[in-house]
């Protein structure tokens, strides 16, 4: 198992050289990731939402790398767990209640939003984010793209494929590997027998880091650094060492393969408890800042709750809309036929 | 027009594409100073630069991920996949990732990107280079599959792929690429995508519809003409685009002719061969004189060179399987 030393723990983040602004907002995200997690499982359990991945333990991982972006040039490639890093880059939520639900129509984002939607089939999403860093390099945009990745996506082939040329093209990437520590029921240990997925990238050509990722502070300071480098044409690798406090989805019982005495140590080490005690201690943050925030929060979350449930509407249509540029004619007939059949209510 | 090989029918295609539109670029193995295994991409990185001819690391999955990502910063790359039979190694990538984005998005996104890849039998290559496993992707919605049966084909259907708004896997056949040599159209030359041709015979006179397409084209060609001399005519219609098929040109001239056989190199089962007969046979069934015969490959492994002889449907097993259907009451 792995678990952060306490001297990491001690050591890592300073409240020094991180704005007041961003530990503010950074405090008021975790919330927010928290409040949309608790709402999203009970949903889950109500029926109204579909299988859902919570990233309890990892908030200050996501907050923290993701507001070290610059929103206008840089990008997120997500894999599906990284909800709160996306919203923070702008991607709305009604539109990830959306998906969730099961509605492609949720993976429609604004064209400001710089993001990939989610992608499900682990570490694929890897190669197009080192395309996509590819591109802001020829075109000269400065811009640097955070690809997300778990522990268990870094035994794919994938990740070793665009780790490789993300150095050889001297890409503008930074791949961000979540070590939570679980892969469903796989412990990291049967991931790797490397010590670290950091050193991965001295095979790469280039550099990695490893971070406390329930420090949000430090976080943001590494992916900032990180994507200072990326922008010079060196790639990195930042492992964050956090913890997968829920389950891996909705549909999982982690108590079949772990035991709950080795999740207790990571519940107490919660990211927004650690750095609201010292936001405190620095006048930054305060017992009425904290209500402000979850009550807001709250709100936000039954809203965009509220805005998915009107707006869900599954019709057989979407099942051809957007998989093609010109829908073959037999395709099209097929649709036709399904939807005249659906139209009769065949299925209830 | 020219007379040209397949190879530089491509190129010549390819050649246009780059200096037309300035997005487009071409990565893969060995494509640049070498110009690609089948020199396909000779002399394009000397025209076009480091950055729009790119060879890039041995690995499949990336090469064709990576285009992806960059459709998405604004480009339209070609990937080179060197074989058609290393493809299963971005099997991935082409068949779940390329043909998904443009629906995970909702439209906000696409992949216009044309990834050409040598196939099929006659070359006596090493093991996987022949391999014909097109109906693979033909079974991915969202991603189009086009094979072309000559140099004059190539130059069109190609120009046609690169400018096409949905994603293309196009196949050359790899025995063509030196031995087919036709009068190619100069320049600008397109093709429409989606639509078969006849590339042989009159459609309203034939007793026979032999359907075949790429490399099996030749093949029907040949049988049609050893046929003909019997004072047998055949129609052959050349599908061109795998995915889709055009099944109006393809029923329209089989329900004339009444009779059918459908020639591919692949192992029959579950080929292209085998959906163009399901497809007649929902459809056209009425019109039909005779059963539809499938000509192809056996459902083995594509063998080594030696054995080749024995394996890639021959011009002779169509002309059998067309007085098969003949003889049919």
């Amino acid at each position: 198992m792995i678990r952060q030393s306490d001297d990491l723990r001690e050591t890592a983040g300073d409240i020094d050289g991180v704005p007041p602004a961003v530990i503010r907002e950074g405090l008021r995200r975790m919330i927010a990731a928290r409040v949309f997690d608790t709402k999203a499982i009970a949903m889950h359990r109500r029926g109204k939402l579909g299988t859902f991945p919570p990233c309890a333990g990892q908030e200050a991982s996501f907050v923290g790398a993701a507001l070290a972006l610059d929103r206008e040039r840089d990008w997120i490639v997500p894999q599906y767990r990284e909800i709160p890093a996306l919203v923070a880059h702008g991607a709305p939520l009604e539109g990830i209640i959306l998906y969730y639900m099961g509605d492609p129509a949720g993976g429609w984002w604004p064209g400001s939003v710089n993001a990939l939607p989610f992608q499900i089939s682990i570490a694929a999403q890897l190669p197009q984010a080192v395309g996509i860093a590819w591109g802001l390099k020829r075109r000269a945009t400065g811009g640097a793209v955070l690809a997300f990745v778990g522990d268990g996506g870094t035994s794919e082939g994938d990740f070793h494929e665009s780790a490789n040329l993300a150095g050889v093209q001297q890409c503008p990437i930074v791949f961000f590997v979540s070590n939570n520590g679980w892969a469903i029921s796989t412990p990291r240990a049967r991931q790797t027998a490397a010590a670290s997925f950091a050193d991965r990238a001295i095979g790469y050509g280039y550099d990695g880091v490893t971070v406390d990722g329930t420090d949000l502070l430090a976080v943001y300071r590494t992916v900032s650094e990180a994507l200072a480098t990326a922008r010079a044409g060196r790639p990195v690798i930042v492992e964050s060492l956090t913890y997968r406090v829920g389950p891996h989805s909705t549909v999982d019982d982690p108590r079949v393969y772990r035991s709950e005495d080795e999740v207790v140590p990571w519940r107490q080490s919660d990211g927004y408890d650690r750095l609201a005690l010292r936001a405190r201690e620095s006048g930054l943050w305060s017992d009425t800042d904290e209500l402000a925030a979850r009550e807001e929060a709250t709100r936000e979350v039954d809203a965009a709750f509220e805005r998915a449930q009107a707006a869900f509407k599954p019709a057989t249509r979407q099942l051809g809309e957007h998989v093609w540029a010109h829908l073959p004619a037999q395709t099209a007939a097929q649709l036709q036929e399904l939807e005249r059949r659906n139209a009769r209510g065949e299925r209830e | 027009m020219s007379e040209q090989n397949l190879v530089s029918a491509i190129r010549d295609a390819l050649q246009i594409e780059l200096a037309r539109d300035e997005r487009q670029m071409i990565i893969g193995l060995d494509v640049g100073k070498m110009g690609g295994v089948f020199r396909a991409t000779d002399g394009l990185q000397a025209e076009f630069g480091e950055d729009r001819v790119v060879d890039l690391p041995i690995a499949e999955g990336v090469m064709v991920g990576a285009a992806i990502g960059l459709c998405v910063s604004g480009f339209r790359p070609i990937v080179e996949m060197q074989f058609l039979g290393f493809a299963h190694q971005a099997f991935h990538q082409i068949g779940q990732q390329l043909t998904r984005l443009r629906q995970r998005s909702q439209g906000r996104f696409s992949a216009p990107l044309t990834i050409r890849a040598p196939y099929g039998g006659g070359g006596k290559t090493p093991e996987f280079h022949s391999d014909c496993y097109e109906a693979l992707y033909a079974q991915c919605p969202g991603l189009r599959v086009v094979a072309p049966s000559s140099p004059t084909e190539a130059k069109g259907l190609l120009l046609a792929a690169l400018r096409h708004p949905d994603p293309v896997l196009f196949l050359e056949p790899i025995a063509g690429y030196r031995t087919w040599v036709d009068d190619v159209p100069e320049g600008d030359y397109v093709l429409p995508l989606g639509e078969a041709r006849i590339a042989y015979g009159n459609e309203n006179a034939a007793a026979v519809a032999v359907v075949s397409y790429g490399l099996s084209t030749q093949t029907a060609l040949r049988a049609a003409a050893s046929l003909a001399a019997e004072g047998i005519d055949v129609v052959v219609v050349d599908l061109r685009s795998l995915s889709p098929i055009d099944v109006g040109t393809l029923c329209r001239v089989v329900e004339k002719a009444g009779r059918c056989v459908v020639v591919t190199d692949a192992p029959v089962t579950g080929s292209i061969a085998s959906e163009v007969t399901a497809t007649l046979m929902e459809r056209v069934f009425w019109s039909l004189e005779a059963p539809i015969v499938r000509v192809g490959a056996p459902d083995v492994p594509h063998p080594l060179g030696a054995l080749e002889q024995f394996y890639i449907p021959t011009a002779e097993a169509v002309a059998d399987a067309v007085r098969s259907t003949l003889e049919a009451h």
